[in-house]
């Protein structure tokens, strides 16, 4: 992978030029999630404006599945509406070309066999035509993963890889070697949805992350307020936020205001970390 | 029913614990059965993935392990389960001659019952107290309820609202055993949903909780346990078809949802490369209808529930709700190994309606005095083909994985069988009942 520079455009560069500037900030970058297509692909371009507007430095475009193994209820219901409008996979690289021409940044986070059946290559290929950042893919190993970084490396899409409380110093280190962008810390033993505590581990796997790693570190699952990203923002680099950001979307998916509110709300408490 | 004689005898039946001590066989160190398997699941699970595996290994070669498994086999599910020369459901087909394996006389009333005591006994010795599972028919259900309750291990077992609707007998057979029996209402509220809810559960419990796998599918080592748990299946039932017959069977017919009997079955034959094996699928409706659980023989490779292997998916990759008569076969998954051995041409795979089901059910109650599970049925009708095929000179084995007495409410509705005045004409080659007769049960 190339060094990041400015010049570097390929997604991988791009990331790396975000968290160098949150860094010279002296904060942790937002990165805020919500299911593509939902409700439906009109809004769901407008809440996906709205997470920017408000100050997420990074959005992540959640491909619809069928079955989601490691969400909870929240975004599982959110997914099935998006699938139940009529959502293809072909139309994530719509969704991320309006966040990018409007300035802003995007991954795309997809369980692996949409991936597997709209091909590889093909799918790294056209994210990268609508400068898509990098793809998370939450149930993909490492060990799996081969055909898939090939593929992300030729086209200059980050592969950003998981890591958890339970993986060992050696998985982090083959886990991290394959990642590019950033590394998604998984903050507790569980799937997404709001907790109110974010897992006591969460620093310890970041600390851990660090031994091997120079890698910008986001960590995700069960982030809901300003107080937690604020909490979090004090150890990590990045801080994820999902499933509230569909619950301030309102029980239909279009309230707005209430996703530009949250995110407002959210890049305070990153910022809340360093003052 | 010589084939039946207990171990100690002159030509004593393999136990329990030979079927699981490795093969020649077995997957790959990442657990790849040819191009299928592996590990496809969130890295949260994977260190408790090489836990199990590591357990497993150790217990494959545990001398007091394999005592416990083989005493529990034996005096608690009641092994070895007999194989029955069916010789009038033969002679009504008039084909080749037809031998029953009768896994529904197991303890619980399925193959079920080899799997889970394993694994139950395996999440003992790795110090775990509380197991959890999914279940489609509610078979794999009730085992591993039965097996919590006799080693005193909590248990929560994650089944589809469609399925605890269709199959409430077993929902308050798994109460009565003291499970936690939890409804699944999102997605397809089947089977498939209810193993995204059990992992959902596991990547939040692995500390304390064994998640007791019910097929030969999901992540490794999974494919490998439960195939391994189940051959004694095949090793006992090819000795017994030596015995009664004096040689091999031309074909081993087994029904395949996530394919764990047919494993069982199969297995002990790979080696034997005259010996056809036949996986008869969920054919539901009909494969050309698209609403059918037929995973080999209607879907395409992906990934799915951890593992590389067949299933029914959009051209998205979004995973099809399958559909069958069948709760137990109502999967859009199949194990790895299956897919290999159809890969390989080692085994076909073919699929059987509802109607060819239910058909063969009845025909199997009515000349046999055995009423097989509705997973089953589809083995005895896909058998029932293969004898007309081989002719008389043929020997078909079919396995009888489960039996029927959950099935009854299906049976009632498919049959007319509750309406004294009316019933479905019945299966084809059946006595027609008498014109005139009061009785809504057949003449005969």
């Amino acid at each position: 992978m190339s060094t990041p520079t400015t010049a570097d455009q390929t997604g991988t560069g791009r990331l790396a030029e975000l968290f160098a500037r949150t860094r010279a900030e002296g904060r942790a970058a937002l990165v805020g999630y919500l299911p593509a297509g939902y409700p439906d692909p009109a809004t769901s371009r407008r809440l996906f404006a709205a997470m920017v507007e408000g100050g997420c430095d990074l959005v992540e475009v959640g491909l619809p599945f069928s079955d989601p193994v490691l969400d909870g209820p929240v975004i599982q219901a959110a997914a099935q509406t998006a699938l139940a409008a009529g959502w293809h996979t072909r139309d994530v690289f719509d969704l991320v070309g309006s966040v990018t021409r409007a300035g802003g940044q995007a991954v795309v986070m997809t369980y692996f066999n949409p991936v597997l059946a709209y091909g590889a290559d093909a799918f790294a290929r056209d994210l990268a035509a609508v400068g898509g950042a990098g793809v998370i893919t939450p149930d993909l190993i490492v060990d799996e993963a081969d055909e898939w970084t090939a593929a992300a490396e030729a086209h200059g899409v980050a592969p950003i890889f998981l890591v958890a409380p339970s993986s060992p110093t050696e998985r982090i280190a083959r886990t991290t070697a394959a990642t590019r962008g950033f590394l998604y810390a998984a903050s507790v033993m569980g799937v997404t949805g709001g907790r109110d505590q974010v897992g006591a581990g969460a620093a310890d796997l970041v600390a851990r992350c660090r031994a091997v790693t120079d890698l910008p570190i986001g960590v995700g699952l069960g982030v809901r307020t300003a107080e937690q990203a604020a909490q979090i923002a004090g150890f990590a680099d990045a801080v994820i936020v999902g499933s509230a950001f569909v619950q301030a979307a309102g029980p239909d998916g279009t309230d707005v205001e209430g996703v530009r509110r949250l995110a407002t709300e959210l890049a305070r408490g990153v910022r809340a970390a360093s003052a | 029913m010589n084939s039946a004689a207990p171990a100690g005898l002159s030509s004593p039946l393999p136990r329990h614990s030979e079927a699981i001590a490795g093969t020649a066989h077995d997957p790959d160190e990442r657990g790849y059965f040819g191009r299928f398997g592996g590990r496809w699941l969130p890295e949260a699970l994977v260190g408790a993935l090489d836990e199990v595996a590591e357990a497993w290994r150790k217990a494959r070669r545990d001398p007091s392990f394999l005592a416990e498994l083989d005493r529990l086999a034996r005096d608690y599910a009641g092994r070895p389960s007999p194989v029955w020369p069916a010789d009038r459901l033969t002679a009504q087909v008039g084909g080749a001659r037809i031998l029953l394996k009768r896994e529904d006389l197991n303890h619980t009333g399925s193959h079920k019952i080899n799997n889970v005591l394993g694994q139950a006994l395996l999440a003992q010795l790795m110090g775990k107290t509380r197991i959890i599972a999914e279940t489609g028919a509610g078979q794999h259900g009730v085992a591993t309820a039965t097996a919590a309750a006799l080693l005193g291990l909590d248990c929560t077992i994650y089944m589809g609202r469609v399925d605890t609707e269709r199959q409430a007998l077993n929902v308050a057979r798994m109460r009565l055993l003291g499970a936690e029996v939890v409804s699944v209402a999102t997605g397809s509220a089947t089977l498939k949903d209810a193993i995204n809810e059990a992992f959902r559960d596991w990547v939040a419990t692995v500390d304390h909780t064994f998640y007791l796998f019910g097929t030969v599918g999901g992540p490794h080592p999974f494919p490998v346990i439960v195939r391994d748990l189940q051959r004694i299946i095949g090793l006992e039932a090819r000795a017994q078809v030596l015995e009664q017959t004096g040689r091999l069977p031309d074909a081993v017919a087994a029904c395949v949802g996530g394919g764990s009997n047919a494993i069982g079955i199969f297995h002990a034959f790979l080696d034997d490369p005259d010996v056809r094996l036949v996986g008869l699928e969920a054919g539901g409706d009909g494969v050309e209808t698209g609403r059918h659980a037929a995973t080999i023989s209607g879907g395409s490779v992906g990934v799915l529930h951890g593992a590389r292997s067949f299933l029914l998916q959009d051209a998205d990759g979004q995973v099809i709700e399958s559909h069958s008569i069948s709760a137990g076969l109502d999967y859009p998954g199949v194990g790895p190994e299956h897919s290999h051995l159809a890969d390989i041409r080692r085994a076909e795979y073919r699929p059987i309606t509802d109607t060819q089901a239910m058909e063969a059910l009845a025909t199997l109650a009515r000349t046999e005095g055995i009423i097989p599970a509705v997973e089953s049925a589809h083995a005895v009708a896909g058998g029932i083909d293969l004898a007309r095929e081989l002719g008389p000179d043929g020997i078909v084995l079919i396995n009888i994985s489960g039996r029927g007495d959950k099935d009854m409410e299906t049976a009632m509705r498919w049959f007319g069988l509750g309406e004294p005045d009316q019933h479905q004409d019945p299966p084809d080659g059946l006595p027609v009942p008498p014109a005139g007769t009061a009785e809504g049960e057949p003449a005969r």
